[in-house]
């Protein structure tokens, strides 16, 4: 009798709950856009985090949502934004050019000297916090690599004077390595856009020429030697707008540090082969 | 008053879900590698663990007592949380997708959770009657969140230290719950009852 009235009691509640949660799950139905579904499929699945949407499902939603445009998935290629376009029936926006990782400091350990001897946990974080590292110039590249490490593609190395080199052909531009770097250094940049200034340092042009061989003064020179207006002095420092910059090269052959830099893709593959 | 105060404090340091009853202990180690998700677990759990607490008083008083079932409190004590929770989820998702945004991952981790278990057997066990069950619930899920929130915090500075290679990860966490848990058995010497002034 005993046993009849608890299999009763335990069997009517499951039975109540599960009826409530059926009429629940039809009640409170949230209606799922079934291209969501479709465009997660076509997604890498990794949930890097790179697009700045939490995973790859948080960027579908958004896509659907219309939030974020087609191509906002920084890892996969033209190829998936294109099929996600076309799941969304709109066209896709003219081609966004590939984006790549350049480290902007040219200030090796030959050419930047060091205010003190750092003997502590082998990462950029760690030495930026003690009196903004050991590097004389306190913008420029620690060189303890912390973005190698945090590159997940084996798209960066360490070179021989303790700059890290970014092998543009593995990277995915995925921005670990941005986020990696305490100083923002790195940077993403088009692939295409060849010339680039080479040095993050906003200090006064007398303090860069005491510190580093080869920093950006902000002397001005480059910003009138500049047919297309390109570059701009902000906070004593070059900055090439990368829309009007043309890649003439005038402006790498004026700067009197030579900070301003023209780099080919191959010389830049090369080199990252030969460091590895 | 003096009693759920009592309650209260007992359930936060005293008897600390995690760090003296040992209840939840895979959350705790599983979810605490940031401070910020951390932090949308123990929102998750405190508001569990309250639910929980209230609804099967209820359930308790109501159907078991009277039939005189009370021997199968744990195994209904299951079915109503893990119940509660699928029903809660769903409509959080419908009514506030922010707070579904912000639970609702965190929901189904803990449906079966042994702290939502163990809070309300202990409410049983200690015969608490509805306004003590809930503040029991509260507490010792604040007291979930205290531990785990401490926790993360700690893991979150251990990222960036110098570990030996072997203990790297989870043997260095054990550890540091070990130690934290010890550190609590220091508030067992307290007599909230003598401090509050309930004998």
């Amino acid at each position: 009798m005993a046993v009849a009235q608890a299999v009763l009691v335990l069997g009517l509640t499951g039975a109540v709950f599960g009826v409530v949660l059926a009429v629940a799950a039809k009640k409170f139905h949230v209606e799922q856009d079934p291209r969501q579904g479709e465009i997660v499929q076509l997604l890498p699945g990794a949930n890097c985090g790179a697009c700045g949407f939490p995973g790859c499902s948080g960027l579908a939603a958004s896509i659907v949502a219309g939030d974020a445009p087609c191509n906002a998935c920084p890892v996969s290629g033209n190829e998936v934004a294109s099929k996600i376009a076309s799941i969304m029936g709109v066209e896709l926006a003219p081609e966004s050019e590939k984006k790549v990782a350049r480290v902007f400091c040219q200030g090796d350990r030959e050419k930047c000297e060091l205010r003190y001897v750092y003997d502590g946990l082998r990462q950029c974080k760690a030495q930026h916090m003690i009196a903004g590292g050991a590097k004389s110039c306190v913008y420029g590249c620690l060189g303890l690599g912390s973005c190698v490490d945090a590159c997940k593609f084996d798209a960066i190395h360490m070179g021989p004077l303790g700059l890290p080199i970014v092998d543009e052909a593995r990277c995915t531009s995925c921005g670990m390595c941005v986020e990696a770097c305490p100083r923002g250094i790195i940077q993403l940049v088009p692939m295409s856009q060849q010339v680039t200034v080479l040095c993050r340092s906003k200090a006064r042009g007398a303090e860069v020429r005491k510190t580093c061989k080869i920093g950006c003064i902000g002397c001005g020179i480059c910003q009138k030697a500049c047919p297309k207006d390109a570059i701009t002095l902000q906070d004593n420092l070059a900055v090439i707008n990368w829309e009007k910059c043309d890649g003439c090269g005038i402006c790498v052959e004026k700067c009197p540090t030579k900070c301003i830099v023209r780099r080919d893709n191959a010389v830049i593959i090369d080199e990252a082969a030969s460091a590895s | 008053m003096a009693k759920l105060l009592v309650i209260f404090f007992g359930g936060v340091l005293l008897n600390n879900f995690i760090l003296s009853r040992f209840l939840g202990i895979c959350p705790f180690i599983g979810i605490s590698q940031q401070v910020e998700t951390a932090a949308g677990m123990s929102v998750a759990v405190i508001f569990v663990m309250g639910l929980a607490s209230v609804v099967t008083w209820f359930f308790r008083h109501m159907i078991l007592v009277p039939l005189g079932l009370e021997y199968l409190q744990t195994i209904a004590f299951i079915l109503i949380i893990a119940a509660l929770v699928q029903l809660v989820e769903m409509v959080i998702q419908k009514t506030s997708p922010t707070l579904y945004q912000a639970l609702g991952i965190y929901l189904p981790l803990i449906t079966t959770n042994c702290a939502v278990l163990g809070v309300t057997l202990l409410n049983v066990s200690e015969n608490y009657n509805l306004l003590e069950a809930a503040v029991n619930g509260v507490a010792g899920a604040s007291g979930f969140a205290l531990a785990i929130l401490l926790f993360a915090a700690i893991r979150e500075r251990m990222e960036l230290s110098e570990i030996p290679e072997a203990l790297k990860g989870f043997p260095i966490a054990l550890i540091t719950a070990g130690l934290m848990s010890m550190a609590f058995l220091g508030f067992a010497g307290f007599r909230l009852e003598a401090l509050f002034g309930v004998m």
